[in-house]
């Protein structure tokens, strides 16, 4: 009932306001890595922060941290773009947008896709 | 395989994500074929107001400067390298900004359609072709009987030829996993033609 009232704290009270990631943008479907234990930081950490390093400890992509945490895409990035530059993730592209998709890929896909 | 990133040492390695949008109008059953197909969960895209753009009535809520915007996204895993996201697209017509970062990229689209309201799904049709991103059309009957065959609902959306139409029930995960592999197959068809003509 509580989370029907939706959240108590308003979202980008969690990034002090700011919007946009520093050190730039990134893809939905990049990649997030913990580089190192979170313990020892330059940078004031939020539980969120913490949490997103916590679950990134094996590869996870930028929207599965958004929807495991139940946190905006927007305040993730945020969040992403701190630890980013604190050193403590590192962050994984996916192949660029005009790079035509690798043949062998896509028969693994319908491959996959076949055995489902 | 050089699709597999492992240039981070000794860690786990960087999986190949894909990424397919599922497009349509309203209530066309996107979120019914997200769901049949993987495992479904939905994803807050907070964004931001600007005021200047908005069609919103703000007063009284001048204060207000973000709106929350929900959409499915689910997961395939393909292999342990290869994960396949499928992304429903927000069907207002004010979040076409969503689109663009969405489409990033995107491997290809599946537009839903419903012979019903036909005209429901010009605007992703337009929105695809005009970024140039590989689509096919999925008819969704809904179970109920189709009259309207492939070849007509082809012409009645003045395709370009060669853009798949299938017909399917989004409730049924072969029906939903065969428009997907529709899609990719189109995928590597129109690459290996593109790649054929240079």
């Amino acid at each position: 009932m509580d989370y029907d009232a939706g959240p108590v704290v308003r979202p980008y009270a969690m990034t002090q306001g700011r919007v946009a990631p520093s050190g730039g943008d990134f893809d939905l479907v990049a990649f997030v890595v913990a580089t190192v234990p979170d313990l020892a930081s330059g940078i004031q950490m939020q539980p969120e922060h913490h949490a997103i390093v916590a679950a990134a400890w094996e590869p996870i992509s930028v929207v599965e941290v958004a929807s495991h945490l139940d946190l905006s895409i927007g305040v993730v990035r945020v969040l992403l773009g701190d630890l980013r530059s604190a050193g403590l993730i590192s962050l994984y592209e996916p192949p660029a947008a005009t790079q035509p998709h690798d043949v062998d890929v896509l028969k693994a896909v319908v491959n996959g896709l076949r055995a489902l | 395989m050089d699709s597999v990133r492992s240039d981070r040492s000794g860690g786990s390695r960087i999986p190949v994500a894909l990424k397919i949008l599922i497009a349509g109008g309203f209530g066309v059953g996107k979120t019914t074929m997200v769901g049949s197909v993987s495992e479904i969960r939905p994803l807050q895209t907070e964004e931001i107001l600007t005021g200047a753009e908005g069609a919103d009535d703000l007063s009284g809520v001048e204060g207000k400067t973000t709106t929350t915007v929900t959409m499915d996204f689910g997961r395939i895993t393909i292999t342990e390298d290869l994960q396949l996201y499928l992304f429903g697209t927000p069907g207002q017509d004010r979040f076409w900004f969503l689109w663009d970062e969405l489409s990033q990229g995107a491997l290809g689209a599946v537009v839903l359609a419903d012979t019903r309201r036909l005209a429901d799904c010009f605007p992703s049709i337009d929105y695809f072709e005009q970024r140039g991103t590989p689509f096919v059309v999925a008819v969704n009957c809904f179970g109920a009987d189709q009259r309207f065959g492939p070849e007509a609902v082809s012409r009645a959306l003045d395709l370009d030829p060669g853009v798949p139409v299938v017909l399917f029930d989004a409730r049924d995960q072969v029906a939903a996993r065969n428009v997907l592999i529709e899609l990719v197959e189109y995928v590597a068809r129109r690459q290996y033609a593109s790649a054929g003509s240079r």
